[in-house]
């Protein structure tokens, strides 16, 4: 894992890893920055998806819970007027859309992104508890079918990186 | 809202004075806004402002256990005013939300850069306000334990609320607002609380903000799906926030009172939430960059692009007032007529009048520049349209209800030290809230700041070159 003090530093870094035939990296900032996503080539399109049909879902329920209830379960008539009487059922139909949609996109943020987790291996290189503040991190994960623990050390050395260090993985 | 100043930055490149002072960077921003949770400690002035807010709240709690124990008689509602304070109390704090949930969302989505400084607290304030709120309807009505009956569940009644009228929308919109704001919010402050984790120096501090950020370690990945997630969350709430307040004036347009029923009330409620809500952001921001030192963040030109959307909005509302009043002069109906002439002359008239310098009149000096930069009045106006919101609602409910159709059941109303009494405590429990918030959470959002710093942008000749 290399350290570095600025985004494009970062960025560059990840651009020569690539190069250099790494993919399993993955890099910390303090805060998103689009040019590192796109130089670690990172396309998920799932969180959308998965908002929508939370968001039809809570559509189509919300609209059939006020029609099943005021036509069918409990008919009152008021005045003579239609018991199917939609457009008054709308304004449910959209809070409940709109409830159902937020509450999967915070449950698919944190889903896909595998939290709560509180201990993750990164957390042991001392100088880590900074990418919360203001340095970048690059990670060359050992996964990666190039990951050599030497050469690799070697290649980020060569990064001009602030330092080096290793995960430990225990 | 429209900035002339603010014309579309070309992409990459930052084409106006950034809403930062300069000489910043992701360290000084982190650690001075950080500094103000985990190192300043409580500070006298902190804790003098909570104790009053704690003993306002303190008085609520007196006021609803009186209310409970003795029921909403205490109260000064009666036959024909049957809302009275509670329901002018609901409306004027959930339109107060709404500033909050306009900043942090619409201007995200207009990519409007100076929402930054000010959406955290102001998605703060948001949510104590709907809480304040919320304290009312249910106090209203009468038997506040028997509240989830308002809520569709399977009961052994095998009865359903009804669908077709707008106080159960109000439910299902206020608690929708509620828990969306609430998620909103706590999703915009994961990754500050990671911050406060790794520099928190006690071992509670570590504790409790590693608890709450849920091992957040700014993974590009992560932040990929972050950024996803919060434009989208940011684009449900935006129409969310205009159905809120749509439905609560739907709760009067859709009887036949005279001054309720009319069509101009949902765009003229929504304005004015965003009116009073803005009001309240500036009540709470002046003092608040003063007391804490953060000039450099939440700048002049914060204060000056709030006191045009103030200014905006309030020419709105005073557009809805000239409708109303248009309405009940073009339908030729009698009671609409006598409805406006009762509010112009009749017993109520010196709230109408003071409704009308407050809301229309006063936020006029915003034209003017000097008067916007000028702390003093700019403070003052906010609060005076505060209190002009608060208006503008007893005149809306009380002189409306006041004098119905028939004579014989005409009536006056005022409040009665109860009725008081829990006002106030509203303020206090919002108050005390939102100090525990700016002691114990950051109000300005860290990594949202970072971004503003010069250095954030990636430089893309340095990125080319190799």
């Amino acid at each position: 894992m290399a350290e570095f003090d600025n985004p494009t530093a970062l960025v560059v870094a990840i651009h020569k890893a690539r190069a250099a035939g790494y993919r399993a990296m993955d890099a910390y900032s303090p805060f998103p920055i689009e040019e590192v996503s796109e130089a670690l080539h990172i396309h998920d399109r799932l969180l959308p998806i998965l908002v929508f049909l939370g968001g039809l879902a809570g559509c189509i329920g919300g609209f059939a819970l006020a029609t099943w209830t005021s036509v069918v379960d409990y008919p009152i008539n008021v005045g003579g007027r239609p018991l199917f009487s939609w457009p008054s059922f709308l304004p449910v139909t959209f809070e409940t859309t709109v409830l159902a949609a937020a509450g999967t996109c915070v449950l698919a943020l944190l889903a896909l992104n595998g939290l709560p987790m509180p201990y993750h291996p990164v957390f042991n290189v001392p100088q880590f508890a900074l990418a919360t503040r203001e340095k970048f991190f690059l990670c060359i994960e050992a996964t990666d079918p190039r990951f050599d623990r030497e050469e690799t050390r070697r290649f980020l050395e060569t990064l001009e990186p602030l330092s080096v260090a290793e995960v430990e993985e225990d | 809202m429209s900035q002339p100043t603010q014309t579309k930055p070309h992409p990459g490149v930052i084409a106006r004075p950034p809403f930062i002072e300069p000489g910043h960077t992701f360290e000084t921003v982190t650690d001075q806004i950080g500094a103000i949770v985990l190192d300043q400690g409580v500070r006298r002035g902190w804790l003098l402002g909570f104790t009053i807010a704690f003993s306002l709240l303190m008085l609520l709690l007196v006021a609803l256990t009186n209310l409970v124990a003795t029921g909403i008689g205490i109260w000064g509602i009666n036959v024909p005013v049957a809302w009275g304070f509670d329901i002018i109390n609901f409306v004027w704090w959930i339109g107060i939300g709404h500033a909050g949930t306009l900043i942090s969302a619409i201007l995200l989505l207009l990519r409007q850069q100076w929402r930054t400084s000010i959406n955290r607290f102001a998605e703060a304030m948001t949510l104590f306000a709907v809480a304040c709120a919320g304290i009312f309807p249910v106090a209203h009505l009468g038997r506040p334990w028997l509240a989830y009956w308002l809520f569709p569940y399977p009961n052994t009644m095998a009865m359903w609320p009804n669908f077709r009228s707008p106080l159960v929308w109000d439910v299902f919109a206020v608690s929708t607002y509620a828990s969306v704001s609430f998620m909103f919010w706590f999703v915009g402050l994961i990754p500050d609380l990671a911050t406060l984790r790794d520099r928190s120096p006690s071992r509670v501090g570590r504790f409790v903000y590693g608890l709450l950020a849920m091992g957040w370690r700014g993974s590009a990945l992560h932040w990929h799906r972050y950024e996803t997630a919060y434009l989208l969350l940011a684009g449900l709430s935006t129409p969310l926030v205009v159905s809120v307040h749509t439905i609560v004036s739907f709760d009067f347009a859709v009887s036949l009172m005279p001054g309720w029923h009319a069509t101009i009330f949902p765009p003229y409620f929504v304005a004015g939430a965003i009116y009073a809500g803005f009001a309240m952001v500036l009540t709470l921001a002046i003092p608040l960059r003063w007391y804490y030192d953060l000039e450099d963040f939440i700048t002049m030109r914060h204060l000056d692009n709030m006191a045009r959307v103030m200014l905006a909005t309030g020419l709105v509302v005073a557009y809805g007032y000239m409708t109303e009043t248009f309405c009940a002069w073009y339908s030729a109906s009698t009671y609409e007529e006598f409805m406006i002439t009762n509010r112009f002359f009749g017993p109520y008239n010196k709230l109408y009048w003071s409704l009308i310098f407050c809301n229309v009149i006063a936020p006029q000096l915003m034209w003017f520049k000097k008067l916007r930069l000028n702390l003093g009045w700019l403070f003052v106006v906010s609060i005076i349209v505060s209190i002009g919101m608060w208006l503008e609602r007893y005149i809306i409910i009380v002189v409306s209800l006041h004098r119905d159709f028939l004579p014989s059941s005409w009536g006056m109303y005022t409040g009665t030290v109860w009725d008081w009494a829990t006002f106030l405590g509203t303020i206090g429990l919002f108050s005390s809230l939102l100090f525990l918030f700016i002691r114990f959470l950051p109000m300005i959002s860290i990594f949202e700041m970072r971004t503003m710093v010069p250095e954030a942008k990636v430089d893309e000749s340095a990125e080319a070159h190799h």
